[in-house]
């Protein structure tokens, strides 16, 4: 069973807004499931996807469930790599004060709460999808 | 090399699913082996049998079951996309209490974890999407 061993990069790139479309949501099913099989996970958030973490979303108007609390969860998965695209906040009025926190919990160091968010640049950015080795992008 | 693929948009709306058709056929022409084909969102729907286009016009749904009955291509639907867009095979029909069932011969309904494993065994993992 050594094919079982193999654990690769899987990258998450979100580029659309939470309830406009079901990409967000259905996003977020294969990074959790992905998590499961132990492979090296990370999430970008680009482009409109920004809005996936905003805070205090409240989907009551639209009859769609909200289903932004389940990114707490990301840490719990161990998906310790979120990165938001700094341009792309800033074009939106947005920064990171706007988002909701996510942390993962430190186990060699008293389970102290650490955050899974990086802002990067564009640049940084392309570096770091450049070292991947499965780019999936919703 | 070995190639997967996933498919995120439904026949006909989108040009995604007829661009992974040729890509296909044009791999396994080349001498690639396709490891699985994965349909994910609104890519479930091109496996309905019921899709009833124009005859003058490609039927994309049986266009990927003659694939895969002539190549032995392995084209895996995921079960909670396909129930949500009405997407059933006999079995799930029957388990969510449905007096129908549409899924297209050569493809099957199973779960997201046969993307991720698409992703792990094959050398490239290619959307065809927006």
């Amino acid at each position: 069973m050594s094919e079982q061993a193999i654990i690769k990069k899987f990258m998450y790139v979100n580029r659309k807004s939470p309830y406009g479309t079901i990409y967000a949501l259905e996003s977020l099913e294969v990074v959790l499931i992905t998590a499961a099989f132990d492979q090296d996970v990370s999430l970008v958030f680009t482009d409109d996807g920004v809005y996936q973490l905003m805070k205090n979303q409240n989907t009551e108007g639209i009859g769609m469930k909200n289903f932004s609390a389940t990114y707490s969860a990301l840490g719990d998965y161990e998906v310790k790599k979120v990165y938001i695209d700094k341009e792309s906040l800033e074009e939106r009025g947005l920064s990171l004060s706007d988002l909701q926190e996510l942390v993962w919990e430190d186990e060699d160091e008293d389970y102290a709460e650490k955050s899974l968010i990086n802002l990067v640049s564009r640049s940084e950015l392309s570096e770091i999808m450049n070292n991947q080795d499965v780019v999936l992008s919703f | 090399m070995k190639l997967g693929i996933l498919i995120n948009e439904g026949p006909y709306q989108h040009q995604a699913s007829d661009t992974a058709l040729q890509y296909v056929k044009a791999a396994i022409k080349k001498g690639h082996e396709i490891y699985r084909v994965f349909f994910y969102n609104d890519g479930v729907n091109n496996a309905t049998k019921l899709s009833s286009p124009p005859q003058d016009d490609r039927n994309i749904t049986k266009e990927w079951s003659m694939l895969a009955k002539d190549h032995g291509i392995d084209l895996v639907v995921c079960v909670a996309a396909a129930q949500r867009r009405g997407i059933l095979d006999k079995d799930e029909a029957k388990r969510n209490g449905k007096d129908a069932d549409n899924l297209e011969e050569g493809f099957r309904i199973s779960g997201l974890g046969q993307l991720v494993e698409a992703g792990i065994q094959s050398d490239r993992l290619i959307t065809f999407g927006d």
